[in-house]
């Protein structure tokens, strides 16, 4: 099964639990005055939970005929172009994330850019850092001074 | 009409419209010019500083400005390296690459430049005549009309998607109209869907989903795939001029194709792709024979043609999302979202409630060609240089400056993950060649449509608002016709196919 039909199925799977949630759990709770009104907070999830149903089970068992085309990249064969950098920079970002509060604005983002470089195979660390923490230290300065949106730029300890 | 373009004037013409509209243009000719970024990654990045602005005025010029300068510099980096950072500019590069390759690199971008002004300044001159009187029958529409216009939209979107793609689109519009009823509703003020999660109580933010959908699969793209060097042709940049013999043979292009380009780029789903193939199609066709020939080898008509076309559907594209509120294209779905959350709902209304952000918006198109023409050309061989920065500088900044304007946008933490969570869904969705605009568009329309649903329900106690009133029974069967024609004609066309037995 190709991998459209695979998103297909997990997209129905998503839809059947959306339209569950919505005809079955969310009525039970509506204020009586509610209930008299000819929309109801689930009105438009119960239809758009049939019309998402319909269009997967159509992909999902190829009613509509197209040629199939291939896209920039042949997902099956993911592993012949450089996986490894874009999971690592994707998990990189994920530790951002967790890590911007925490450590604060400056000292994240400049890890940030310059293990982001790192990943992709950069080892020019003269150039590297410098890049990184003017670039930090100018997004900074933007951010909170021209835009007035408060960035805590220290780790939780020194604040 | 006189009123509001001395209004639009004076707005535009301040100080910091001014340099609003030659920064948007800079800044979008310069991130267009990298291969693999498009405008809507571009104006996704921007809107956060949009936003803060606070002047929507202002704030919407920036993004236009970013808009003409992204497709501008999209053509460039077509030209000179084959390399289109946009679908729109594919067309561009059929005949600008080979003339880059004869060593007439420069005079492929003056003419690209020019093309791109002249079909953007005609596109001005028809957004200004038909959107104020598109607007005033749109002023006729009840919540039920714009209910049924949403649907049409929605559907166009879907049934522009190509040969089998439609249901493709369709689910992806549905699963957009689905994440926005995440969070609490306007009518109801009841959290829905919430999952018992506090952080999903306000819903998805935009810029973070417009991010994922966009900014973050073109640059995990980018480095899955390494585009290898491309160092022929993108050299010299030298000899700008143009001959007057030449001028005299486009211009008639360039007429035709501003105004078929923009008329195809007010076509909900129809932008500035199917405009800029389209017109060069045309152009082949109508071309003599001799002309013919040179098509494909570097002829000058073939490289005006789209170029004209596109920057004239960019234009066109505002009409709808400047007089009905419903966007055509993921580009002008991003700008009506940064218009939502500046508190302007773009409409039949905005002519009439704030005729300066309207008018100071068609005026800055002019300005942004202008400068676009006569700023950003000379400076193409410096501006050029940017795509010599080493991908592993360039990509960890896109990255950051993705997270950056998620984290902006919403000052938490926590829409960071959901931008890599969903970045990665789309990643998967793009893998298998799922339209990722129509899960924006429906996304950003989610809200007005369910708003005007409900309303109307209201108003007629029920759903009888769809046979009562005419125009929306008439705007809903067009809906449905758009959705079921594709099918129906591919099916024909397979039929037939059979019994003759050859495949087309």
């Amino acid at each position: 099964m190709a991998l459209d039909r695979w998103i297909a199925l997990i997209l129905l799977g998503i839809c059947l639990l959306y339209g569950y949630t919505a005809w079955f759990t969310m009525d039970g709770s509506l204020a009586p005055f509610m209930q008299r009104n000819p929309i109801w907070p689930s009105t438009f999830p119960k239809v758009l939970s049939i019309l998402g149903i319909i269009a997967c089970t159509i992909i999902l068992l190829g009613l509509e005929k197209g040629e199939q085309k291939m896209g920039d990249i042949d997902y099956r064969r993911l592993t012949d172009y450089k996986l490894g950098q874009a999971l690592g920079l994707l998990a990189l970002m994920v530790a951002y994330a967790l890590c911007l509060r925490p450590l604060g604005f400056i000292g994240s983002t400049i890890t940030f850019l310059i293990l982001g470089s790192f990943i992709l195979g950069e080892r020019k660390w003269l150039v590297m850092i410098p890049v990184a923490l003017t670039a930090t230290l100018i997004v900074w300065y933007l951010v909170q001074e021209v835009l007035g949106i408060f960035l805590s730029p220290l780790p939780v300890f020194l604040r | 009409m006189i009123e509001g373009l001395l209004i639009g004037l004076q707005t535009a013409f301040s100080l910091q419209n001014l340099l609003m509209v030659i920064g948007g243009c800079l800044i979008g000719t310069f991130i267009g010019m990298l291969p693999g970024l498009g405008p809507m990654s571009i104006i996704a990045i921007m809107i956060p500083v949009a936003i803060s602005m606070g002047d929507p005025s202002a704030a919407l010029i920036l993004l236009a400005g970013v808009y003409y300068g992204a497709i501008f510099g999209g053509s460039t980096s077509s030209i000179l390296l084959n390399a289109p950072g946009v679908a729109g500019t594919v067309a561009s590069s059929f005949d600008g690459y080979p003339m880059a390759k004869q060593g007439k690199a420069g005079k492929a971008l003056t003419i690209a430049a020019i093309a791109s002004f002249c079909g953007g300044t005609i596109g001005a001159v028809l957004l200004m005549i038909f959107a104020p009187a598109l607007s005033s029958v749109a002023l006729l529409f009840h919540s039920s009309e714009y209910f049924a216009l949403m649907i049409v939209g929605l559907s166009a979107i879907a049934a522009f998607a190509g040969p089998g793609q439609v249901t493709k689109a369709l689910l992806m519009t549905v699963i957009g109209l689905i994440l926005a009823t995440v969070g609490e509703g306007a009518l109801f003020n009841m959290p829905r869907f919430t999952m018992g999660l506090l952080d999903l109580q306000s819903g998805f933010g935009f810029i973070t989903l417009a991010m994922a959908m966009f900014a973050l699969p073109e640059a995990i793209y980018l480095v899955l795939k390494p585009r290898t060097p491309n160092t022929d042709g993108g050299g010299e940049i030298k000899d700008l001029r143009i001959t007057a013999a030449e001028a005299r043979s486009i211009a008639p292009v360039i007429g035709r194709q501003s105004i078929q380009g923009f008329f195809i780029g007010v076509l909900p789903g129809a932008g500035a792709t199917i405009a800029s193939f389209l017109g060069y199609a045309v152009e082949r066709n109508i071309a003599t024979k001799t002309e013919q020939d040179e098509f494909g080898k570097g002829s000058i008509k073939g490289l005006a043609a789209p170029e004209t076309a596109n920057n004239a559907a960019c234009t066109g594209s505002f009409v709808p999302l400047l007089t009905l509120g419903i966007p055509g294209s993921g580009t002008t779905a991003i700008l009506l979202g940064a218009l939502i959350a500046l508190n302007v709902t773009p409409g039949p209304r905005l002519m009439i409630d704030e005729p300066q952000i309207f008018w100071s918006v068609i005026i800055s198109m002019y300005i942004g060609n202008l400068v676009l023409l006569i700023l950003n050309l000379p400076l193409i061989p410096y501006i050029a240089k940017v795509l010599l920065v080493p991908r592993t500088y360039l990509i960890p900044f896109i990255l950051f400056f993705t997270l950056m304007g998620a984290y902006i946008g919403q000052n938490n933490a926590t829409e960071l993950l959901l931008l890599v969570g969903f970045g990665i869904c789309a990643t998967a969705l793009k893998f298998a060649n799922y339209p990722l605009a129509p899960l924006l568009i429906g996304f950003i329309l989610g809200g007005l449509l369910e708003n005007n649903f409900s309303r109307s329900m209201q108003l007629y106690d029920g759903v009888s608002f769809i046979w009562e009133r005419p125009m929306t029974l008439g705007l809903l069967i067009v809906a449905l016709i758009l959705i079921v024609l594709p099918s129906y004609r591919a099916r024909r066309a397979r039929i037939a196919g059979a019994a003759d037995g050859d495949s087309i």
